[in-house]
């Protein structure tokens, strides 16, 4: 398909569209509060309200507010963006009524809420915008043009020195430089390349990636075709996680749709550039997000991490050179291509440029996906944001990066959320999960938490994270269960330093994150918790005496 | 003055001390540079005061193990866990893996499921001793300087580690001397 | 192949290209321990105890899998290494069921060694004392997890030499545990070949010949070295 067909369907679109749109959020947030009843009862109370000409009702994507949802959006009824919160199956009538006048208790909600109005959406532009389940929605919203501007207009060095420009890192949680794997993938010999795309997103609390997939599919697909074009492969996987089933589904239909209009497939734009696209479903285990783990579980083997190098981008998939980026690093790709690397780069820090996606969760008012630039001080998430802890509360830490990242103690707020800054506090930027904690949190459960997931999602192939996490957790659980000793504590810092430096993987070497952040800026919590020995100083600790045994 | 050295025998098979017999000649020798307090060799009642060293046998296992092991902790300057059981807490604490109910699961094995005559636990409060939810090593129990594993230790290795001791020097075992098993 | 040049532990030596770290230390008498590592299959660089200092990089690299550069400067010894290495062997003690007094291979146990080479005198780490099984359902050998350090040489061996593909990794962290294909009693494995590399190839008393008492299980190396010369370099005698 050439562009004026596109352009041409994309108007025939457009024009079908109704004056008035009722956006109802169908993202997994949102359906588990039956959004999908919510939306059948709007359309059959349009009919029966007979404004059937007038006014449709749209699936849409994550609008972000999801701790308000389900979430209405309501477009061409006044100059201004209405929006309804916690809506209800049964507000059906009351909303539709509302688009002619009517009265309407459902709760109405503040499109110019901090919460909204400190965004700056480049990766979720579209979404709670577009329906993701219709490619032409996306082709309207603009989508596609970047990868025909690439096919047609520019070289394959071309692509890679804008997305180097941009000054894009990594979104899947190390920060690497985009532009720097792109041109090593696209410089390593091989006949064969693949472009991976990790959705198998396993930090607990997080799911800024699945709300891109679920809301806008097309966007990570063509920055996948971008990057498959500048590196010269032909063949991509996106690894998904099977408690996806929403974004898997959005994803099928995405490709689908795209193959039918010539934009996955062969010849793209009627180019000499094919591109085909499967996806692959992980069994939900964290270190599969590894990229390595994830190269083997798409290759059908158990999904355990190898040593690097080689790295993925001389030796990835069956041994070719391999792209692997993170579902939001793909998801900048086209707005860069389109407003140019120079003006992502003009967004955030010196070294952390565009903007971050976090799912901002814990004890705070306004739970939802942000998406915010770079460089934006923690607290005005927190406090503006977020709204602060609820009532009575008070913030006392905010944990991100998961369980490879730490805990930043409130006195620390102002610190701007940028890649150095954030590892400078011991914590880490991850791929954006932020948790709030207020002052009834114990850092010291809060570190075994994270230490117990590691210790469960350990592959078990190496013996520092399979044995060393274990221990970890056991002398925590010590501790915090009021058996533990100064000498204890002792041994549990030894191998917070032993499983870092030892580990094969990065699961196991940022494991003991979370204790050494929180023993950094918590100790006291710590050795509140420890017990002098009841049998002198030196003694190793404590042993659970019997209570009688009668068999 | 006489080094005071004292053994005792807690969850083991005894079979140290019978290691312990077996440096033969070397005992007599040994006699001549220490003062042995109190051991199951000797008949002496209660664990004395101001003991220099004590070599402990076997892992901890009972209330009983554990008492006189406290005490021993108080009364001694430097404590060496004599062998594999009171280094690792090997046979012995063999039963930990079946649970948080072994101790009823071993009782009743012992004294019911395989006796033929008056099958039944021993109880008798103050007499015999509860045992304790995990057999656990010595050094999990109370702070122990040093470490003599084996099972038993070959007498060469207590020879030579007492031979350190008595000449004043700190003991250390080295490469196969360190052998478990 | 172009020779690199390049030293360890101050001295300088030389090498074919592509060889690992491990090779070269071996070659020129300097002593690394490992466990994961075995002669005659690919390496995984999971027992992260053959870990060297490189010059130029803070991290600690796995000989066995580190390829040689020109001019890399190695350090296979030092008190951080050692330290290590030491608390390694303790976790292993620590995780699994070792009883060395009454196991197989009491006296010929690679983990047993290491144990007293890096000095170990005992754990200070909590036993975990975990319950698993002996599977005795073989007609010839048995495996007894309570020993096993999941050092998947066995898994290998099966695979890489044998080609039965009997022997697998199910599970996740210290769950982790060596199967027979899908999890069946090893007797009911129609996969096993009854090769016994496996047997062969295991460092410590997981794997054994049955009817082998406490000391009496020698894994028979050679027989494995004698079948990857055979392969790999065509050499028939020994
Ligand atoms: C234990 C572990 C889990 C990971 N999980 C993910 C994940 O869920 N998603 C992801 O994109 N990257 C994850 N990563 C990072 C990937 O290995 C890899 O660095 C990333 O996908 C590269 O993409 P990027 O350069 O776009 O960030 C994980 C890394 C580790 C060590
Ligand atoms: S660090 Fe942990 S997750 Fe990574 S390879 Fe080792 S055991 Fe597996
Ligand atoms: S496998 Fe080795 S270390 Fe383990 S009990 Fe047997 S001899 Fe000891
Ligand atoms: S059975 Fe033996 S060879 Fe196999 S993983 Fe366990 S220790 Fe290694
Ligand atoms: S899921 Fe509906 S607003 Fe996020
Ligand atoms: S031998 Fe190199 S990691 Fe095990």
């Amino acid at each position: 398909m050439q562009l004026d067909d596109l352009n041409a369907l994309v108007a025939k679109h457009v024009g079908a569209r109704k004056k008035i749109v009722l956006r109802t959020c169908m993202s997994a947030g949102c359906m588990s509060s039956q959004a999908d009843v919510i939306k059948k009862n709007l359309e059959a109370e349009v009919k029966a309200q007979g404004l059937e000409a007038d006014v449709e009702v749209r699936r849409v994507g994550c609008m972000g507010f999801c701790g308000q949802g389900p979430l209405i959006g309501v477009d061409g009824l006044s100059a201004k963006e209405k929006l309804f919160e916690f809506v209800k199956p049964t507000d059906a009538p009351a909303i539709v009524g509302s688009l002619k006048g009517g009265a309407c208790d459902v709760q109405a909600g503040n499109p110019d809420h901090p919460f909204f109005a400190k965004q700056m959406r480049i990766v979720r532009a579209n979404g709670g915008i577009v329906d993701p389940e219709r490619i032409e929605d996306y082709l309207a919203a603009g989508g596609y043009q970047a990868l025909h501007q690439v096919l047609t207009e520019m070289q394959l060095a071309g692509v890679v020195e804008e997305i180097t420009k941009s000054g894009l890192r990594g979104r899947g949680g190390a920060g690497f430089l985009t532009g720097l794997k792109w041109g090593t993938v696209a410089k390593s010999a091989g006949a064969k390349k693949y472009v991976v795309c990790n959705g198998d997103e396993g930090d607990p609390g997080a799911f800024m990636d699945r709300s891109v997939l679920e809301s806008d599919p097309h966007l990570v697909l063509e920055g996948m075709a971008i990057a498959a074009y500048a590196v010269g492969a032909d063949q991509g996987f996106l690894y998904v996680r099977a408690e996806y089933p929403l974004a898997i589904a959005r994803l099928q239909t995405a490709i689908k749709q795209a193959k039918q209009l010539g934009l996955l497939g062969g010849g793209i734009f009627e180019s000499p550039f094919n591109f085909n696209v499967d996806i692959r479903i992980g069994a939900g285990a964290f270190v599969c997000g590894e990229e390595t783990a994830l190269m083997a579980s798409v290759e059908g083997k158990r999904g355990t991490p190898r040593p690097r190098p080689p790295f993925p981008a001389e030796s990835g998939l069956w041994g070719c050179p391999t792209l692997i980026n993170n579902v939001e690093t793909f998801a900048n790709i086209t707005a860069i291509i389109n407003r140019g690397g120079a003006w992502y780069a003009g967004i955030g820090t010196e070294k952390s440029k565009g903007t971050k996606v976090f799912a901002l969760t814990g004890k705070i008012r306004n739970n939802g996906l942000i998406e915010v630039p770079m460089g934006i001080p923690l607290r005005q998430i927190v406090e503006e944001m977020g709204g602060g802890a609820p009532a009575g509360g008070q913030i006392k830490s905010v944990q991100t990066g998961g369980p490879s990242g730490g805990c930043i103690p409130a006195a620390y707020l102002d610190t701007p959320v940028d890649y150095e800054s954030l590892t400078k506090l011991g914590s880490i930027m991850g791929s954006g999960g932020m948790v709030v904690m207020d002052d009834a949190t114990n850092m010291v459960e809060i570190a075994k938490f994270y230490m117990e997931f590691c210790m469960e999602e350990s592959c078990g192939k190496c013996i520092p994270c399979r044995t060393g996490t274990a221990q970890m957790f056991h002398l925590l659980e010590k501790i915090t269960q009021r058996r533990g000793t100064a000498r204890d504590l002792a041994k549990l810092e030894e191998l917070c330093d032993m499983v870092r430096h030892t580990s094969l993987c990065g699961l196991g070497q940022t494991a003991p994150n979370p204790v050494a952040s929180t023993l950094k800026f918590f100790r006291a919590e710590y050795e509140a918790l420890l017990q002098p020995d009841p049998h002198g100083p030196r003694a190793n600790g404590s042993v659970k005496t019997a209570e009688a045994v009668t068999p | 003055m006489k080094l005071r050295v004292a053994t005792v025998w807690l969850g083991g098979c005894s079979g140290c001390h019978m290691s312990f017999l077996d440096m033969d000649e070397y005992l007599i020798e040994l006699a001549g540079l220490i003062d042995l307090v109190y051991s199951p060799v000797i008949d002496v009642k209660e664990f004395p005061d101001q003991v220099d060293v004590c070599l402990i046998e076997g892992a901890v296992c009972n209330e009983d193990n554990l008492e006189i092991l406290r005490k021993i902790r108080e009364r001694t300057r430097v404590l060496v866990s004599f062998g594999d059981c009171a280094v690792t807490g090997n046979v012995p604490a063999m039963r930990n893996p079946f649970g948080d109910d072994n101790r009823t699961d071993v009782l009743q094995r012992a004294y019911i499921d395989n006796t033929q005559d008056n099958p039944g636990v021993p109880k008798a409060d103050g007499i015999v001793p509860q045992l304790l939810e995990r057999v656990v090593p010595v050094h999990e129990a109370v702070y122990v300087e040093y470490f003599l594993p084996g099972c038993p230790p070959p007498a060469a290795r207590i020879q030579e580690i007492l031979g350190q001791i008595v000449t004043g020097q700190t003991p250390k075992l080295t490469g196969p001397q360190l052998k478990f098993g | 192949m172009a020779a690199k040049t390049l030293i360890i532990d101050g001295k300088e030596v030389s090498a074919e290209e592509g060889a690992t770290v491990l090779q070269v230390a071996r070659d020129n008498g300097v002593k690394l321990p490992t466990l994961c590592h075995l002669e005659g299959v690919y390496d995984v660089g999971a027992c992260r105890l053959c870990l060297v200092e490189i010059a130029g990089t803070t991290k600690l690299l796995p000989a066995c899998t580190t390829k040689i550069s020109e001019g890399m400067r190695i350090t296979t010894d030092s008190d951080r290494l050692r330290k290590y290495r030491r608390m390694t062997i303790e976790l292993l003690f620590a995780e699994r069921n070792h009883v060395c007094a009454v196991c197989v291979s009491n006296g010929h146990c690679e983990l047993q060694t290491l144990a007293y080479s890096l000095g170990m005198d005992h754990v200070r780490y909590d036993y975990i004392f975990p319950k698993w099984n002996v599977d005795l359902t073989h007609r010839m050998f048995g495996m007894d997890h309570n020993r096993c350090i999941l050092c998947t040489r066995c898994v290998r061996v099966c695979w890489h030499i044998e080609g039965a593909g009997t022997k697998n990794v199910a599970g996740r962290g210290a769950t982790s545990k060596i199967i027979s294909d899908l999890n069946q009693p090893w007797g009911d494995s129609e996969s096993c070949t009854e090769c016994g590399k496996c047997v062969m190839a295991c460092p410590t008393g997981a794997l054994f010949n049955k009817g082998t008492t406490t000391g009496e299980m020698e894994h028979d190396r050679d027989k494995l070295e004698f079948i990857v010369n055979a392969r790999e370099k065509q050499q028939w005698l020994p």
